[in-house]
């Protein structure tokens, strides 16, 4: 079994929360596991990512090759885009449909939703209006972790638990908002993905 | 015992703790910064004491830490590869001095430069220094060959350089620990002169450092982190070091690997070990992260046979970072791509943050400088550098550590004049005072603008020992009094801001704005631990 993740956002956003919390279930479980980070420079508002690996043998290489990611997560719909060559050819990519603005030549949000529609395996999901609904507009991250979590091959149960755990020092509310957000994220991917 | 989730940079600093370290010397610098911070939080090193706190610069951290091996205790000093040029000096001649208490020198190189201005490979330094160079291929070696490189210095009284890149720093996977040990006790260096390097005792020491090299090629030699692997097919031998080995292994996930491979981790290089895989095989490819040190050694000035293979004759890039993609196409192994990035994926650089005082700082230089044209703003290392990018394109120049200052000077005494320094607070007590009192001893007409946030911002918000001292130091080393000034960068303060830069830029001599206001990173996290705690 190997799942290799590429986790996409922009620097601020909290891909690697989403990491930490995959991280965390999945040492529990006793696989391997590898993980790339950006720190620094990048973190200032630019493109990050991270690449992600989990296997139940151990992992030589801390990035993914192209053509090989399961998964693409992004929280920022073109950035969704930016790692396509990694995408193994039955590989899912599930992104935010939300844009996050900070660049004046951003493109046209229809154009890169058509994109995002040309890859046959996808999920695209507003995080951003399902967790201020639900209270939380910080968790959009953990939305779209829900929405990841039918491809992750770990127990959605053992996510739960992750995020108790990473979350406790900030009180019960905070634990579940971070619940509710991801159970919606994953609800909604559960619902859209046979249509694809 | 069960295993920790770390960064490359924070099994290097539990290896360290658990070694019986006594003090972690380091000045931020991405990807190195984690250490210390790890250190930092640690209830370990609390409990033990161990000495952690950040240093004004690199060269400070490296001779505190050869004051600690000169009282017989361990201790790590952290730093960037760029870091390492302002300590050489130190670094050097503690390889003549030899050490007491183990003494481990941390170095994080940037191939790729992710977050640096160059991709300088400290292997050569730890060449040029005739040091043992230690470099881990995984979290788990970085764990173990910390651990094991505070028992080498030790051994053979010699520093050892850790040497890691950004990608095994920054990346997390599992590692199992060692038992813990205890501090050392002190005890000085059975030769009270060992420290002392007047010429005489120099050359004595130099000559007794030279005699550890064959020792030191030895251990290279025997050590299990040079490892030969065997390989049926005897058309190539490769020989990958550090975390390129992982790039080579990832091309045969689930197949046995045909090649012969040395795995070299541990440096002076491993001569027999290399001669036999250069025997054996008709091929060799050398795969290393960093510059081709290994590779040049090998071929020496004069080898034309096309034999060894590698960054040097383009079978690899000469520059960059190497991934298990760059390494499939050295192996002639097919690459399968996703989809190609659509067009419209533009680029998304990094930027000031929403908010940053650094903004209002640069809109108000910009008004003052319009009038005298472009290319009279030098500037330095820091989240201002980013003032470089549209919209702002404030600054001119950003090369090193402080040399804004020395810069805008040399370009003054040219006949550029006015000329304008913009430096961070951080960066400015790293290595900004001796320039600016360069500044005042010459005076020269210079302009010196301290961008001060109250941190260390781009690493992350470490301490700044600025921290409320910038006017006095200024004084101190001699700008007068009445030229050195105090705004706020607010919005609302422009005006009154632009008028005061203007008149600083047109008074002919040595002058410093300081325009303070916190870092809004640092300022919302604090807000931030407010509430919960108010809660």
């Amino acid at each position: 079994m190997k799942i290799d993740i590429i986790l996409a956002g922009v620097g601020g956003q909290g891909i690697l929360s989403i990491a930490a919390i995959i991280g965390t279930a999945a040492v529990k479980k006793g696989l391997y596991l590898k993980q790339a980070e950006v720190h620094g420079m990048s973190q200032r508002g630019g493109d990050v990512q991270s690449h992600f690996r989990l296997a139940d043998y151990e992992i030589a290489s801390d990035l993914i090759p192209r053509g090989k990611a399961d998964l693409i997560i992004s929280v920022e719909p073109l950035e969704s885009l930016r790692y396509l060559p990694w995408l193994a050819p039955d590989g899912w990519l599930i992104t935010n449909s939300e844009p996050f603005i900070n660049i004046n030549n951003y493109p046209k949000k229809e154009d890169i939703e058509s994109e995002i529609k040309k890859i046959p395996n996808h999920i695209m999901i507003n995080a951003d209006e399902i967790a201020k609904e639900l209270g939380m507009e910080r968790a959009a991250n953990m939305v779209i972790l829900g929405a990841a979590s039918p491809f992750i091959a770990i127990e959605f149960d053992a996510l739960l638990d992750a995020i108790r755990e990473t979350f406790a020092s900030k009180g019960e509310d905070v634990v579940n908002l971070n619940i509710a957000c991801i159970k919606a994220g994953r609800e909604f991917a559960l619902k859209n993905k046979i249509n694809n | 015992m069960s295993k920790l989730l770390l960064l490359g940079d924070e099994a290097i600093a539990q290896a360290a703790l658990d070694a019986g370290l006594s003090g972690i010397y380091a000045y931020p610098g991405t990807p190195s910064t984690e250490i210390m911070e790890y250190i930092q939080r640690s209830k370990q090193a609390a409990e033990g004491n161990v000495h952690r706190i950040w240093s004004t610069n690199e060269k400070t951290a490296l001779e505190t830490a050869i004051g600690m091996s000169y009282a017989g205790k361990r201790s790590i000093v952290c730093m960037k590869h760029v870091g390492l040029n302002v300590a050489a000096d130190p670094f050097m001649n503690l390889s003549i001095t030899g050490t007491n208490g183990g003494l481990v020198i941390l170095i994080a190189d940037d191939p790729s430069m992710h977050s640096s201005q160059n991709e300088q490979d400290s292997r050569f330094f730890a060449k040029f220094a005739m040091i043992p160079c230690f470099e881990p291929s995984n979290q788990q070696e970085a764990y173990d060959m910390t651990y094991k490189a505070f028992d080498f210095s030790e051994k053979h009284r010699v520093p050892v350089m850790l040497r890691v890149t950004t990608r095994l720093a920054h990346s997390r996977a599992g590692v199992t620990r060692k038992e813990v040990r205890s501090q050392n006790e002190i005890s000085l260096h059975p030769n009270p002169k060992q420290f002392i390097l007047l010429p005489g005792n120099a050359r004595v020491f130099y000559k007794e450092a030279l005699a550890k090299q064959p020792k030191l090629n030895e251990e290279s030699e025997n050590s299990s982190f040079n490892q030969y692997f065997d390989g049926k097919d005897k058309s190539l031998g490769i020989i990958a070091s550090g975390i390129a080995l992982n790039y080579v292994k990832e091309n045969f996930v689930n197949k046995e690997i045909p090649y012969p491979i040395l795995k070299i981790t541990q440096y002076p290089l491993p001569v027999k070990k290399i001669e036999k895989l250069f025997n054996d095989c008709e091929k060799i490819l050398v795969v290393e992260e960093g510059y081709p040190i290994i590779e040049e050694q090998l071929k020496g000035l004069l080898d034309k046979s096309g034999k060894i293979k590698g960054r040097l004759d383009g079978t690899l890039p000469r520059d960059g970072e190497l991934n298990p993609n760059i390494v499939a196409k050295a192996l002639d192994m097919p690459i399968k791509e996703g989809p190609a990035v659509p067009s419209l994926v533009v680029p998304r650089p990094p930027a000031l943050c929403k908010g940053c005082p650094h903004i209002d700082s640069y809109l108000a230089l910009n008004e003052v400088m319009e009038s005298y044209g472009k290319g009279r703003v030098f500037s330095d290392i820091g989240c201002y550098t980013l003032g470089a990018l549209p919209p702002y394109h404030a600054i001119y120049s950003t090369v090193d550590m402080g040399a804004s200052i020395t810069m805008a000077k040399g370009a003054a005494i040219a006949g550029l004049v006015p000329a304008v320094a913009v430096i961070g607070d951080s960066t400015f007590t790293h290595s900004g005072m001796t320039s600016l009192l360069d500044a005042v001893y010459s005076k020269t007409p210079i302009t010196v603008l301290i961008l001060d946030n109250d941190t260390t911002g781009m690493t992350g918000g470490q301490d700044s020992h600025a921290f409320g001292r910038l006017a006095s130091i200024c004084k101190g080393l001699g700008v007068e009094e009445e030229h050195i000034r105090q705004l706020k960068p607010l919005r609302n303060f422009h005006e009154e801001n632009v008028k005061v830069i203007r008149e600083e830029v047109e008074y002919q001599g040595v002058s410093v704005i300081i325009l303070e206001r916190e870092c809004i990173q640092t300022l919302s996290r604090r807000m931030r631990k407010l509430k919960t705690k108010t809660k």
